[in-house]
């Protein structure tokens, strides 16, 4: 009995003095001259302007990464083709990279002296320092979750019920929209929240093609930093507190889709850790 | 069928590939002696030994704090268990910026328990255990869910010890999730950007980590030499991917 509390006294300690202590510790520190000054500093036009972009950025990313993950997944789990080893891998690649190199590799692409950028730049449309490369890089991070969350769905339900459908006359379209997409909507849910909290939270890919100017190109995450930077404590705790908030919601949502949807074992990496 | 395949092809190479592509034609720009004179760079080669030593320690604390978490949830019960199970994904939600402010809250200067961490290389493994908390926890958390305690009830009734029972029948069975856990959070830590950018302080051939090392080199405009250490840290997540994937075949026993 007595190994068991300490073992439990260890964890909770442990988790405590890391995510716990440090989570407050923001609430606090932002709170602690009151409210006035958190809502002057959320209401300050570049800080809107950044919770702005970041909204706008993650309406672009999630739901194009939502409509390519299901398809990647029926692909995966359905197709039989060569190199689809070479897919499952590329899928999962996102995961294990570092955010400064998803940067460069978008700059590399795109910036004036880039494989396009010069002609892009020629067209009048300009991607690195701008918009474009933001929903980019985000899209690049975020693209992982939904695929690996269907695909163990999918494959968990096999084809029979839609063969019934196509049987007894429905149209492929008929069938995958009457059929499939009810069976895998858990999954597909699952997926864009974790998604979506992803694309809110990307800081270091977004850094590198963002180029950072306040008011313009500038998220949230960025407007974190350059608070920080600026001496200005207050404004950089507010938009945390902000970012915190969001991520509480992303918690809440996992754990009532945890318990209200169907438990189906995934095996990417990426799930491994965010189960 | 194959227009699905289309469009995921496409889309896959022309939002990873094709930019991925371009790191590793750019590195290879200055030709062999441009790449190795690239990475074997004082600084560079200080970035990615810090990063590498540093990754190394947080996997090994991970293994350990993570097992104990895992076998803490599934093995006991105590009140405000779910609560603290909802928690241990908190990192993955937490934008890593907002990890790293509130970090420094805490253990940077004017911190409430008089400890200053920051701008040190103890700064760097505290958020990059942040980061990586959960994924040995949620990779251990299943396969002790599902393991037969039979087998520890028979070891005990022949005498064994906590100790003994621990090492000899549950280690072996939770090896192949460690591991693979392990891999996972190694290539998180050695890529880790946001976390460790307000903390770290970012000295360089003191805490400047290999990412940080990069974007420097992005933003003094030596772009190949950015792409010659991207190399260096693509290469590894690489590696750490192909190590998870052979640890979960392991497990699993067939083609995950």
């Amino acid at each position: 009995m007595r190994a068991r509390l300490s073992l439990r006294a260890a964890a909770l300690g442990y988790l405590a003095l890391l995510l716990v202590f440090p989570l407050g510790m923001v609430f606090w520190r932002t709170f602690q001259h009151g409210l006035g000054p958190v809502w002057g500093a959320a209401t300050a036009p570049d800080a809107l302007h950044a919770l702005w972009l970041t909204v706008l950025i993650a309406l672009i990313a999630v739901p194009a990464n939502t409509v390519f993950g299901v398809v990647c997944a029926l692909v995966i789990v359905r197709g039989r083709f060569q190199g689809k080893t070479f897919l499952n891998a590329l899928v999962d690649l996102p995961f294990a990279l570092s955010p400064v190199v998803v940067g460069l590799s978008l700059y590399l692409v795109y910036a004036r002296t880039g494989w396009l950028g010069g002609w892009l730049l020629g067209h009048g449309i300009a991607v690195i320092f701008a918009l474009p490369g933001m929903i980019l890089a985000t899209i690049f991070v975020s693209l992982p979750f939904v695929v690996r969350e269907v695909v163990p769905v999918l494959r968990e339900i096999g084809t029979e019920q839609e063969q019934a459908a196509w049987t007894l006359g429905a149209s492929p379209l008929a069938a995958f929209r009457r059929v499939t997409l009810p069976a895998i909507r858990w999954g597909i849910t699952y997926g864009v929240v974790l998604t979506t909290a992803r694309a809110i939270g990307e800081f270091g890919a977004v850094s590198v093609v963002s180029g950072n100017i306040a008011g313009r190109t500038e998220t949230l995450t960025l407007h974190v930093q350059e608070r920080f930077q600026s001496f200005d404590l207050t404004g950089a705790y507010t938009a945390s507190v902000e970012l915190a908030l969001l991520a509480l919601l992303t918690l809440l949502v996992m754990t009532v889709i945890r318990k209200e949807g169907p438990r189906v074992d995934s095996d990417s990496p990426g799930d491994e850790a965010l189960r | 069928m194959p227009l699905g395949r289309g469009f995921t092809s496409a889309y896959l190479g022309f939002i990873v590939l094709l930019p991925l592509a371009a790191v590793l034609w750019r590195s290879t720009q200055g030709g062999a002696d441009g790449f190795w004179n690239a990475v074997s760079s004082p600084a560079a080669v200080a970035s990615l030994k810090l990063t590498f030593v540093a990754s190394l320690i947080v996997v090994a604390i991970n293994a350990t704090a993570g097992t104990l978490i895992a076998w803490v949830l599934v093995r006991d019960s105590f009140r405000g268990k779910s609560i603290v199970n909802a928690l241990i994904d908190l990192p993955f939600a937490l934008p890593t910026i907002v990890a790293g402010l509130t970090l420094l809250a805490l253990y940077g200067p004017r911190g409430p328990f008089g400890i200053n961490v920051a701008y040190t290389r103890v700064a760097i493994v505290l958020a990059l255990l942040f980061v990586t908390l959960p994924f040995v926890v949620r990779s251990v958390q299943p396969v002790l869910l599902e393991l037969d305690q039979e087998m520890e009830e028979a070891a005990a009734s022949l005498g064994a010890r906590p100790w003994a029972i621990f090492r000899r029948i549950i280690l072996p069975n939770l090896a192949p999730a460690i591991l693979s856990g392990c891999a996972l959070a190694f290539a998180r830590s050695v890529g880790e950007f946001g976390s460790v950018v307000l903390i770290s302080g970012n000295i360089p051939f003191k805490t400047e980590v290999a990412s940080v090392h990069i974007f420097g080199q992005i933003e003094s405009d030596d772009v190949s030499g950015a792409a010659a250490v991207s190399v260096v840290l693509l290469a590894t997540s690489l590696v750490a991917l192909i190590v998870f994937d052979a640890f979960r075949r392991w497990r699993f026993g067939h083609e995950g």
